[in-house]
């Protein structure tokens, strides 16, 4: 909930120019590809951190928004024409508007429990947009996969569009998340976070601002999903509503650091370009899996918060600024229960 | 006078158990009002039902004279009902001011608005100086003690602009000079207009602070009036003492 301040905003431009320099300089694919890769979850773990992370809900349905997101821009260009290949990038803001208007009434109903309970019947959300794609034929082709037009791209620098718009959306995720961390609504949020009856008890509307941050959520999510049919060219069911990419999301969020606001940027930073190294390390076997949990259980083991809070306390200790801490137990007086 | 809150046949039962027996009373604007009682003589619950943290089996809630048909914490608090815990009940992570900015209440369109302007820090800091929490004004709220939290939680209901404030045990576990500052501010806080109920074991204080003593026994109304003359009456000694 800090105001902007002048390192903050320097860091933040510095991130993201530095990003949007990285294709004009480096021109390998495959390196690119990685980029894109890591954007899209840099993503999906801000935009689930934007809700779940700051209102304290556990969604473990977004990949559900993440597919509809796919599917609307992948049904949408079956009628119309990708133009000189940029159109779909210019309806990506109509396809989030649409995608979260549409999950609100969801919403709105998934959100009267709580806890454990809303991460199931968010789970179960997934499957049904999984089991509609599979099943609304006429429009999502089922099983057989919906195709997408193929842009004209320059070959020799193909993924540079798509890791350009990838950066786009995560810079609008960022700064939403900026914004919403110092406004009310932020601290609505963190108040429903930290005990949502009382929050409740004086005067909160505790559903309008989950809802509000839901939709804000939601909506980064389906246009990441936008990006990524477009980048794929090609959609079907299993993978555009994946349940892991929503738990490596999750996992990301978790290990940068949840409730923050670079933490899942971070986690995705680490783990993604870890997960390719492996995965062409140890090849086609499973084996990469196994090596991708190790390495997230020896960080969840000594960082259990997340990277930026254990990055935080250890720098308050050494540097000792931060706030200052008075000593409670003296002013409280004699006789105060601890 | 009139009756700022009505209670008219309230009941609550879990299960087998009537927590909550056919209960009524008023209470008159402008007073500090006890609820008090044996333990499990259902309190607390009457609070939760008058405020919509549960659902009433049967019975009816009036507040300023219209009938609230199904009581929800949120639009109570924003009509100037407001409610503190049993056990003190803050945000920890937040600061000082935040959790009192936090139990402002906003307008729609302000949730785009900075968290915590400069009026709204003002405002906090004012209330925090009454409290005498204002040194700590930027700490999180987990570094209080817990007489403090229930300080700070007391003042969180008040940034909402109350006319009738639920205080559930405000001293239970808090240090003496801590109940008297509680006390100190529940009678000024009076005097601007507020009007009170408590649930309060500490039968002292009930006896200096408030007028009129409601007793609860079983769920139900056993007696209400003066202090002095509860105090000294029989059905309220038999309920007590179980003679």
């Amino acid at each position: 909930m800090r105001r902007l301040n002048a390192v903050g905003a320097a860091r933040g431009a510095a991130f993201v120019s530095a990003l949007a320099a990285f294709p004009f300089v480096v021109h390998a694919a495959w390196i690119v590809n990685i980029g894109v890769i890591t954007l899209m979850y840099a993503g999906l773990a801000t935009a689930w951190n934007l809700f779940s992370g700051y209102s304290g809900y556990i969604s473990l349905g977004q990949a559900a928004f993440f597919g509809l997101g796919a599917y609307s821009l992948g049904i949408l260009f079956q009628h119309m024409s990708a133009g000189t290949g940029y159109r779909p990038f210019e309806v990506l803001p109509l396809i989030g508007l649409g995608v979260a208007l549409v999950s609100l009434p969801v919403a709105w109903i998934a959100l009267r429990t709580r806890a454990m309970t809303f991460a199931i019947v968010t789970l179960t959300l997934l499957f049904i947009v999984q089991q509609l794609a599979f099943n609304l034929h006429g429009i999502t082709h089922g099983s057989t996969g919906l195709e997408l037009p193929t842009p004209r791209f320059s070959v020799a620098n193909y993924d540079r569009p798509f890791y350009l718009a990838m950066l786009a959306v995560v810079t609008l995720a960022l700064l939403l998340c900026w914004h919403v961390r110092g406004s009310k609504l932020g601290l609505m949020l963190f108040a429903i976070r930290e005990d949502e009856d009382k929050a409740r008890g004086v005067g909160v509307r505790v559903t309008g601002a989950k809802l509000v941050a839901w939709a804000l959520s939601v909506g980064l999510t389906a246009m990441i999903g936008g990006v990524w049919a477009y980048y794929l060219t090609f959609i079907y069911p299993e993978s555009s509503v994946d349940p892991l990419v929503m738990i490596g999301a999750i996992l990301m969020t978790f290990l940068g650091g949840k409730g923050t606001l670079w933490g899942p940027v971070v986690g995705a930073f680490v783990l993604v370009p870890a997960q390719q190294y492996l995965l062409t390390r140890f090849g086609a076997n499973q084996f990469y899996l196994i090596a991708y949990a190790a390495v997230f259980m020896v960080v969840l083991l000594m960082l259990p918060r997340g990277i930026i809070p254990s990055l935080r306390d250890v720098s308050q200790r050494m540097g000792g600024h931060g706030r200052p801490r008075h000593d409670v137990a003296v002013e409280a007086g004699p006789g105060a229960p601890a | 006078m009139s009756a700022l809150l009505e209670v008219d046949g309230l009941t609550k039962r879990f299960g087998g158990v009537v927590a909550v027996d056919r209960c009524s009373f008023a209470v008159i604007e402008g007073t500090i009002t006890a609820l008090v009682g044996p333990n499990g003589s259902g309190k607390t619950t009457v609070f939760n039902l008058v405020t919509g943290y549960s659902v009433a089996d049967s019975g009816v809630v009036c507040l300023a004279g219209s009938r609230l048909r199904r009581p929800n914490p949120v639009q109570l608090a924003r009509r100037g009902l407001a409610r503190t815990f049993q056990q003190a009940r803050v945000f920890p992570q937040l600061t000082l001011v935040e959790n009192l900015v936090a139990s402002l209440q906003q307008p729609w369109y302000a949730i785009a608005r900075r968290a915590v302007s400069r009026s709204d820090r003002a405002r906090a800091l004012d209330l925090l100086e009454e409290f005498g929490l204002v040194q700590l004004a930027d700490d999180r709220a987990s570094d209080l003690s817990y007489g403090q939290k229930k300080l700070l939680e007391f003042a969180t209901v008040l940034m909402g602009d109350p006319r009738l404030v639920l205080l559930d045990e405000p001293t239970a576990g808090v240090n003496p000079l801590l109940v008297e500052t509680i006390e100190q501010r529940i009678r000024g806080l009076r005097a601007r207009g507020l009007t009170f109920v408590l649930v309060e074991h500490n039968l002292n204080l009930v006896m200096r602070l408030c007028d009129p003593v409601i007793v609860l026994d079983h769920g139900t109304k056993l007696a209400e009036g003066p202090p002095a003359d509860v105090q000294t009456d029989s059905r309220v000694l038999d309920a007590y003492l179980g003679a």
